[in-house]
């Protein structure tokens, strides 16, 4: 129940965060401009990793042993697809994670569905197969350490990562 | 080749019926051996003596069914390899069995020659001689004289002339730099060698039971797969080359065939179980089911396969025929299960068991009933068995910090009956431990 209080939590302050961006910014991203400055006043490249974190969010998480996208996760992906549509020239990996808690093969398996899921979604919104990969990293690639609640779901992840 | 070498230079010449120690469930009380020194004239062959002793003792020891008597109390002193020992003296000492060995240089080699007393019955029970070509085969055979006094008093099947190839680990949590690695049984330095160089991440080494082959996952150019490493000639080679990731191989009991995880893109990516023929590369699809499906391991007598599902909905141990009919679950307890493992003896199934927050490694008969717990912690994985099926080696890992600290994985081992936990020593940490057969 915590666990996804938490979960909430987590991915509703993620979302509300790029929202508040995109609302901001929203005049001044289009195809054809290369560069528009986030809230911090750094300078981003439209169309890269960078640009997809700060302004639409890269990545959605998962509940413990599932890769069923949320709601909000599938708002995040809608934003992703329409960023996508936005910038024709980005191509994109997907990578699918797991938390610690399972066996290395058995997270392996989940890492691809959730990876699968992201990717099958992205594409049923019109995004070219052409342009997207997916793959898994099962609990490999950890984004938090730790052996806690506040790090798994945080690792349970589907991340869109910009590949040129 | 050095098995044969072994093979030809060994000559056993008495053939009395194995002394069985009778191993039951439980606690083994260990049987006191004494091993006086291992004789050398010169500093040379003293050194090898000492090496070679040094070898077996730990390796008896090590094995929990041993334990050898203070050298402190041996009251007898000599050479017992032409002499006979005053059975008495020993007797005295209550070292049930006594092992003397000398070596010295001949024209071909390292000459070691061994005697194997029974105190009790005050008799010789082994005897060999054999000639070592080469300075660097000490540890072979000292592994080798180790097997063979463990096989005449258990009589069970020896297992120190193995290795363990595992996953070598470095660097911080998010960013493991894993290679592949080897060493002897006993995680003997001077036996350590990687095998990669840890520019791929690779997981989940597992040996062929016949040969010196090894399977594992390898991401090269970050696409996850399958492949073969074949150990005497280096040559790696990949075996599941098609679209979709390909994880979780094992060898099959021939080691003709690779059983393994695919997961299809155009199948949703859902993990089925696929066996893959090494010589003609056809491979066949053995289960099909909307969940995932993967660690799969055969019977040694290559008929069943116990996998890990979660078509019930959480992760359990299923077992099929080896061609995928006939499927039926077997983990019967709470938790959620995954790396199932069958005995090379054919009668129990090893896993892991989520339950309760902590991971639990056992050991079940093959239909599920029996289960029992031998080791529980917050985190162990990957159970493998030694050829001989009576011990296990895994790994634990430690909790990590928010900070980036902890999380230290480490091989074991463990007597199957729960007893004699020890580490086997790497240079770095180690995960994903799997067993060699007896080279």
């Amino acid at each position: 129940m915590l666990k996804k209080l938490f979960m909430l939590i987590v991915a509703g302050f993620f979302l509300a965060s790029c929202a508040a961006t995109k609302t901001e910014e929203g005049g001044n991203v289009d195809a054809t401009s290369t560069s528009a400055s986030s809230s911090s006043g750094v300078e981003i490249t439209a169309g890269t990793q960078e640009d997809l974190i700060v302004n639409v969010g890269d990545r959605v998480f998962f509940e413990f042993d599932s890769s069923e996208l949320t709601v909000d996760a599938q708002a995040t992906l809608d934003a992703q697809a329409a960023w996508l549509m936005q910038y024709p020239d980005s191509n994109i990996t997907v990578e699918g994670h797991a938390d610690e808690r399972g066996t290395r093969e058995y997270n392996l398996a989940l890492g691809d569905k959730r990876a699968f899921s992201v990717y099958s979604y992205l594409a049923q919104a019109g995004i070219d197969t052409n342009r997207m990969e997916y793959v898994s990293w099962g609990k490999e690639r950890p984004e938090v350490i730790g052996s806690d609640e506040t790090a798994y779901s945080q690792n349970r992840r589907g991340v869109t990562i910009v590949s040129n | 080749m050095i098995k044969k070498i072994l093979l030809i230079l060994f000559f056993s010449l008495n053939a009395n019926a194995a002394l069985e120690v009778t191993i039951a469930q439980g606690k083994v009380e260990p049987t006191p051996i004494a091993i006086t020194q291992i004789f050398g004239a010169d500093s040379d062959t003293a050194r090898y003596g000492n090496t070679l002793r040094q070898i077996i003792n730990n390796n008896l020891t090590n094995s929990g069914l041993f334990y050898t008597v203070n050298e402190d109390l041996y009251i007898q002193s000599d050479n017992l390899v032409e002499k006979v020992p005053r059975f008495e003296d020993w007797k005295l000492i209550k070292a049930q069995f006594l092992l003397s060995a000398d070596v010295s240089k001949t024209d071909k080699g390292i000459r070691l020659r061994m005697r194997l007393y029974d105190v009790f019955n005050a008799k010789e029970i082994e005897k060999l001689q054999l000639t070592i070509p080469d300075e660097n085969l000490i540890r072979r055979v000292g592994h080798t004289v180790s097997d063979i006094v463990y096989e005449r008093i258990t009589g069970e099947t020896g297992y120190f002339d193995t290795r363990i190839v595992y996953v070598s680990e470095i660097g911080p949590l998010d960013q493991r730099v894993k290679r592949l690695a080897i060493m002897d049984q006993d995680g003997h330095l001077d036996s350590h060698q990687f095998l990669t160089d840890g520019k791929n991440l690779v997981l989940t080494p597992r040996f062929a039971p016949n040969n010196q082959i090894v399977t594992y996952m390898e991401y090269k150019n970050n696409l996850p797969r399958v492949y073969i490493y074949n150990l005497k000639t280096g040559e790696r080679e990949i075996v599941g080359d098609f679209p979709g990731m390909t994880f979780a191989p094992r060898f099959s009991p021939d080691s003709q065939s690779v059983v393994m995880s695919f997961s299809d893109p155009n199948n949703a990516a859902n993990s089925e179980i696929y066996l893959m023929d090494l010589n003609t590369r056809s491979r066949s699809r053995l289960t099909n089911d909307s969940g995932i499906d993967t660690s799969p391991s055969f019977s040694p007598n290559g008929e069943k396969i116990v996998f890990n599902s979660d078509r019930g909905g959480s992760p359990q141990l299923f077992i099929m025929d080896k061609n995928g009919d006939n499927i039926k679950r077997i983990s019967k307890g709470r938790g959620v299960y995954g790396n199932p493992v069958w005995s090379p003896r054919g009668d129990l199934i090893a896993f892991t068991k989520l339950t309760q927050g902590n991971f639990h490694i056992g050991v079940m008969d093959t239909n599920g009933n029996n289960e029992r717990v031998i080791v529980r912690d917050f985190s162990l994985e990957s159970p493998a068995w030694s050829p001989n099926g009576r011990y296990l080696i895994f790994h634990r890992q430690k909790r990590s910090n928010l900070d980036g600290t902890g999380g230290e994985v480490s091989i074991h081992f463990i007597d199957i009956t729960g007893y004699n936990e020890r580490v086997i020593p790497t240079p770095l940490d180690g995960s994903d431990p799997a067993w060699s057969p007896l080279l």
